[in-house]
């Protein structure tokens, strides 16, 4: 392992059925890092995030966190972790109240829960720490609605609260951006850079400015392989990527 | 600022503060005040069979109101149990509560298995495993020597419940089964407000973001599907012993399609809504029984009706209009 490595991954290999979707990448993200992860549309980005995350499973390759083969792992075992995901979709659980949604996450705490017999009174421990999430990214005035009822905007905001209340080490943000209008990017880009003080974060984003502002490290991918890695400076600079983002040469 | 969200009438908060809320308790009490009153102003066989069902149907949206899962075999758990019971309380001897519990067993022994076997799949498949599973059943009913084939198992004894209060009464027979119903319901409504239930309620919103979050789905789908076979178990059990009867109806795919018929007309992933469905589809059946094959077809209107109409069911029109969880 090297040094200051959170989470690698070496020859990622995912194929369907003759089509490679990620083919060879091998990933090193730095512990403290905001590492990007960008990319043209089919480029194979969030097919990387569901098999490092394992929501697919890898035709090839190894996953280590923190040093650990976690190639074999459940989807589950691997957020147990501390490795915790989000979606390129809002995931929020609609039908339930804000405070409910980050209090599934709190919930964790006291393991599984098995118990059907107890009531649900047990789950009001977990209530100040969750109204603390909400205040913490701008939700407290919402905690009894529904989730399905808040804006986008705010609902993206109630994901990463939930995600927070895990307390993971490293978090993997599935195009946090997608879909929101200006206030909502400045609020969410202030929110994860705050976020980031002391963990570790791996993000597939499209808006390239959030990306420039936000990240450490970018790796490029295209086809389903890395075609760059670097800074900001040096990727922008470097022509393969410019020729995949404007498709030069392949008219 | 605290103050304030104090001030707010968060349902779920309410609920977490003080447990029931008002409105759930008026509408238990309600329930116990009219089973005291039932028997008095109708056919007590009625309203057992009125409680079975529903109570079978509570079980069944237990699944698919609460944990997004629609099975198409519960005939299989009712149906099964039914029959267990009804071999024990004839063959065995068994008094009542035992060959009750007999049945229990059973349909949470099938529902592990089968359950465990059917949440590996998803959506239509998973639909289609446990309709498949249900036809076994009903293959060995038909088959097995014990269950009678067509005739099924008839004249179960009633016996004496603990071994001393004689059921052979309907009326006292009666008020067992109100217990057990309100018994049922109580568990199920403590189900849904557990801890547990949270976490069904969530992998039934959301079930990548639930495993995103450590959950491990799948153990949490099969629990669920064992407690509501269980219970489905209970109400087949029970029905047994009210109607001294098991036959191949209660293990037929129809009665599949029936409790799914009454917990969408009730309202499903309503706690009450269940019992309104299974009301109404009993009662059609019952006064409706001279128009023979027509019934099929008021049943159908008035699904395609439901379906078009209002889609939350009867019970979950009433919620929306209410603004409170019913």
């Amino acid at each position: 392992m090297q040094d200051g490595v959170i989470l690698a991954a070496e020859d990622l290999t995912k194929e369907f059925k003759g089509f490679y979707a990620v083919e060879g990448v091998s990933l090193n993200v730095r512990k403290g890092q905001i590492h990007a992860l960008i990319g043209p549309n089919g480029a194979g980005k969030t097919t990387c995030f569901n098999l490092l995350t394992k929501f697919l499973s890898p035709t090839r390759g190894r996953i280590t966190y923190k040093g650990q083969d976690i190639t074999a792992m459940s989807p589950a075992d691997i957020a147990r972790l501390g490795l915790v995901r989000s979606f390129q979709i809002s995931a929020v659980f609609p039908h339930l109240t804000a405070l409910e949604n980050v209090r599934i996450a709190l919930q964790r705490q006291r393991g599984d829960s098995f118990d059907f017999w107890r009531s649900q009174k047990v789950l009001s421990q977990f209530d100040d720490r969750a109204r603390e999430l909400l205040a913490d990214v701008g939700l407290a005035q919402f905690e009894t609605t529904l989730a399905g009822d808040l804006p986008y905007g705010r609902k993206r905001a109630l994901e990463i609260a939930t995600t927070l209340a895990l307390d993971p080490e490293m978090l993997l943000l599935d195009e946090p951006m997608a879909g929101m209008g200006h206030e909502d990017v400045d609020r969410i880009a202030a929110l994860i850079k705050r976020i980031s003080a002391d963990r570790t974060i791996l993000m597939v984003e499209h808006n390239l400015s959030v990306v420039a502002s936000l990240s450490d490290t970018i790796t490029v991918l295209a086809r389903g392989k890395v075609l760059a890695e670097g800074d900001y400076a040096t990727v922008s600079k470097d022509p393969r990527v410019v020729e995949a983002y404007i498709g030069a040469g392949h008219g | 600022m605290t103050a304030a969200i104090e001030t707010q009438s968060g349902i779920a908060g309410q609920q977490a503060r003080a447990g029931m809320p008002a409105h759930h308790a008026a509408i238990f009490i309600g329930l116990l005040a009219a089973g005291l009153v039932a028997p008095f102003l109708l056919y007590p066989v009625f309203v057992m069979k009125v409680l079975c069902f529903a109570l079978f149907a509570c079980a069944f949206n237990l699944l698919l109101g609460y944990g997004g899962l629609l099975s198409f075999g519960h005939a299989a758990y009712f149906g099964g149990a039914a029959y267990v019971s009804a071999h024990a309380a004839k063959v065995w001897g068994f008094p009542p509560e035992l060959a009750i519990l007999s049945g229990v067993v059973a349909s949470a022994i099938l529902g592990t298995v089968f359950g465990a076997l059917a949440i590996r799949r998803q959506g239509i498949y998973f639909a289609m495993v446990t309709l498949a599973f249900a036809q076994m059943v009903f293959f060995f009913s038909l088959q097995a020597p014990f269950t009678g084939g067509e005739d099924g198992i008839q004249a179960v004894p009633r016996g004496n419940l603990f071994g001393v209060l004689s059921l052979r009464s309907d009326f006292s027979l009666y008020f067992v089964v109100l217990a057990i119903f309100l018994g049922g319901l109580l568990l199920i409504y403590r189900i849904i407000h557990s801890p547990f239930g949270q976490v069904l309620k969530a992998i039934r919103e959301n079930e990548p973001r639930a495993i995103s979050l450590g959950y491990r789905t799948n153990r949490y789908k099969l629990a669920v599907f064992v407690l509501s076979a269980t219970l489905a178990g209970l109400a087949g059990a029970t029905k047994a012993i009210v109607f001294q009867l098991a036959s191949l109806t209660d293990v037929h795919w129809s009665m599949s399609g029936e409790v799914v018929l009454m917990t969408l007309i009730g309202g499903m992933g309503t706690v009450f809504g269940p019992i309104v469905g299974a009301a109404v589809i009993v009662t059609m059946q019952n006064y409706l029984a001279t128009m023979g094959a027509w019934v099929t077809v008021i049943q159908g209107c008035i699904f395609v009706i439901c379906v078009l109409l209002f889609r939350e069911g009867v019970v979950g029109v009433l919620a929306r209009w209410l603004k409170k969880p019913l």
